[in-house]
C-alpha cells in the first residue's frame, strides 16, 4: 500500500524506519506546509517496505512517500 | 534622508509598504524568491531582485544576500515588514554595520523583547502588570512540575523563543505536563534553536488586546489606542478590530499610559505593539511586545487617520514625532478579516492554483492582497493571502459591511477560510462583542459540528 502526501510541502520528519512495523493511524512522516506541521499517518497496519523520501525533500500532493506491506 | 527603501519581505505587506513609499516619492526595491516570480510585490516596485530558491532560509531569511542587494542598489533603508527578519537582532545589527537604516528599533531592544523571559523582566521593572509565572527558563520537567503545582493548573506552557503559536500549549494536569513539556521543548529547539520553556498561569476567558505605540529617537512616545484580536485559530489571529468592544474608557487610558511608560523605560524607538491579555474584570497582563509593524495595523490606521508605515519611515529618518497624544482620537470602528488559504474547518493549509480571484470594492472597504487571478499559492510561506478591512461609524455598521463584503469575495481553485469568516461575522455572540480567545472553539467549531 502506498502512503501519499495529502498536500504539497517539505518533509520535516520521517517518523519510521524501513522494516519497522506500523499501526493504523501511526504517523509515517510529518510534512511542513505553509509553516504548519502535517502528520501523514498509515491507513492500515503493516511493515514499512520502502521510504521514498528523505527529510528536507519537497513533495507535491499525491507523491508517494512510503510503501507499507 | 531616505530616498530609496528595500523591502525585505513579500506578500501583502510588501505591496502595502511600497504604496506608502510611492506616495512619499521614495523609490522602492523588492526582493523575491524563485517561488514568487509572479507575485504582485515584484511588479509594484521600481526595481526587483531575485534573491534565491523558495525556501525561506535561502531567500527571505538570507541576511547576507539581502544586505548585498541593498548595498548594490544603494538603498538608504530596509523595511523588514512583519515575520521573516523583522524581529532578528542579527539582521538589524548587520544593517547598522552596513550603514543602512533598519526601519524598526535597534538590535539591542529587538533581542530584549525577543526573549520572552527578558521581556517579562523588563516590563515588570517598568511597572507593567505581568501574568504570574516563571522569571527564569525552566529546563527540566521536575522543575516544571514544581512550578506548576505552585501556580496551579491550568497553566500555559510557552517556548521562550517561540512565536506564531509554535511551542505553546495549555496544560491542565501534571500527567499532561510530562508529554507537553518534552514535545514543545523539542519543537522549540527545532524551530527556533532554543528549547527553553517558561510557565504562566492560564487566564480564563481572556481577551487579546494590544496597544499600538510610536516612539522617536528623542524620548517622545504616543499610543494609538487598542486593537482587539481575540478571534483566533491555532493561536493565530483571524479577525481584529479597533476599538475593542469590551474595555472601558478608563481601562483604555490606563493601558495606553502603561504602554507609553513601558516603551520609554526600555528606550524603544519606531512603531511597536504591546500585547496584553485582559481578564473578565478588565485586569490586563503583559503578553509580549512585537518590535515591528503588525499584520492588523490597518484597523488602527482606519480609526486614527494615520499611516503607520509613513510614521515608521519618518522616525527612522531621524525626525521627531509630528503628533502629540492629545491630538489623537478614535473615529468610528474598523474590522479586519484575514483571508487564509486553508480548510475552514480543520485549518489545514491548502496551497494550489487560484483559478479565479475577485475581491469586493467600494467605499469603506480596504483590501490588502498577496495574490491575483491565475496564481499559484505555494506551500513555502504563511497561508495568509489577503486582508479585508472595513470601516463603519459604529461597530454594528462595520459588521454589516464586513458581511456584505465577504459575500462579494470570491476565490476559486483552493480552499479558503471565507466560509468561516462569514459564519463569525453573522454570529450573535460576535455581534454582542463576546469575543474571548476561546471564541472559535466555543462558538464556531461547535456550529460546524452541529451542521455536519
Amino acid at each position: 500500500m502506498e502512503i501519499k502526501a495529502t498536500m504539497a510541502g517539505s518533509v520535516w520528519k520521517i517518523a519510521v524506519a524501513q522494516g519497522e512495523s506500523v499501526g493504523e493511524g501511526q504517523d509515517v512522516v510529518i510534512l511542513e506546509s505553509m509553516k504548519m506541521e502535517i502528520p501523514i499517518p498509515a491507513d492500515s497496519p503493516g511493515t514499512v517496505k520502502e521510504l521514498k523520501v528523505a527529510e528536507g525533500d519537497f513533495v507535491n500532493e499525491g507523491d508517494v512517500i512510503a510503501v507499507i506491506e | 534622508m531616505i530616498e530609496k527603501i528595500l523591502i525585505a519581505n513579500r506578500g501583502e505587506i510588501a505591496s502595502r509598504i511600497i504604496r506608502t513609499c510611492k506616495r512619499l516619492n521614495i523609490r522602492t526595491v523588492s526582493v523575491y524568491s524563485e517561488a514568487d516570480v509572479n507575485s504582485p510585490h515584484v511588479d509594484m516596485a521600481d526595481e526587483s531582485y531575485l534573491i534565491g530558491p523558495p525556501r525561506v532560509n535561502e531567500s527571505y531569511l538570507n541576511v547576507e544576500k539581502i544586505i548585498t542587494v541593498a548595498k548594490e542598489v544603494k538603498a538608504d533603508a530596509i523595511h523588514p515588514g512583519y515575520g521573516f527578519l523583522s524581529e532578528s537582532g542579527t539582521f538589524a545589527e548587520q544593517c547598522e554595520q552596513a550603514g543602512i537604516l533598519f526601519i524598526g528599533p535597534n538590535s539591542k531592544v529587538i533581542r530584549q523583547m525577543g526573549s520572552k523571559i527578558a521581556a517579562r523582566t523588563a516590563m515588570e521593572q517598568a511597572g507593567v502588570p505581568i501574568v504570574p509565572g516563571t522569571k527564569e527558563a525552566v529546563n527540566s520537567i521536575e522543575e516544571a512540575k514544581n512550578i506548576a503545582r505552585e501556580i496551579g493548573y491550568p497553566i500555559m506552557l510557552k517556548a521562550s523563543a517561540g512565536g506564531g503559536g509554535i511551542g505553546m500549549q495549555v496544560v491542565h494536569s501534571e500527567n499532561e505536563l510530562q508529554t507537553a513539556f518534552e514535545h514543545n521543548s523539542k519543537r522549540a529547539l527545532t524551530f527556533f534553536g532554543d528549547g527553553s520553556m517558561f510557565i504562566e498561569r492560564k487566564i480564563e476567558n481572556a481577551r487579546h488586546i494590544e496597544i499600538q505605540i510610536l516612539a522617536d529617537h528623542f524620548g517622545n512616545a504616543v499610543h494609538l489606542f487598542e486593537r482587539e484580536c481575540s478571534i483566533q485559530r491555532r493561536n493565530q489571529k483571524v479577525i481584529e478590530e479597533a476599538p475593542s468592544p469590551f474595555i472601558s474608557e478608563h481601562t483604555r487610558n490606563l493601558m495606553g499610559e502603561t504602554a507609553v511608560k513601558a516603551v520609554k523605560a526600555i528606550e524603544y524607538t519606531n512603531a511597536g505593539t504591546i500585547e496584553f491579555l485582559v481578564d473578565e474584570e478588565e485586569n490586563f497582563y503583559f503578553l509580549e511586545m512585537n518590535t515591528r509593524i503588525q499584520v492588523e495595523h490597518p484597523v488602527t490606521e482606519e480609526i486614527t487617520g494615520l499611516d503607520i508605515v509613513e510614521q515608521q519611515i519618518q522616525v527612522a529618518n531621524g525626525e521627531t514625532l509630528s503628533i502629540y497624544q492629545q491630538d489623537l482620537s478614535m473615529n468610528g470602528h474598523a474590522l479586519e478579516a484575514r483571508i487564509y488559504a486553508e480548510d475552514p474547518n480543520t485549518f489545514f493549509p491548502s496551497p494550489g492554483h487560484i483559478t479565479n480571484f475577485e475581491y469586493p470594492e467600494g467605499p469603506y472597504i480596504r483590501n490588502e492582497v498577496a495574490v491575483k487571478n491565475s496564481y499559484d499559492v505555494t506551500p513555502f510561506y504563511d497561508p495568509m493571502i489577503g486582508k479585508l478591512i472595513v470601516y463603519g461609524r459604529t461597530r454594528e455598521e462595520a459588521i454589516k459591511r464586513l458581511k456584505e463584503a465577504l459575500m462579494n469575495y470570491r476565490i476559486d481553485g483552493i480552499k479558503t477560510n471565507l466560509p468561516m469568516l462569514k459564519v463569525i461575522a453573522d454570529h450573535e455572540q460576535f455581534k454582542r462583542g463576546n469575543t474571548a480567545t476561546n471564541f472559535v472553539d466555543k462558538y464556531y467549531l461547535t456550529e460546524v459540528e452541529n451542521t455536519k
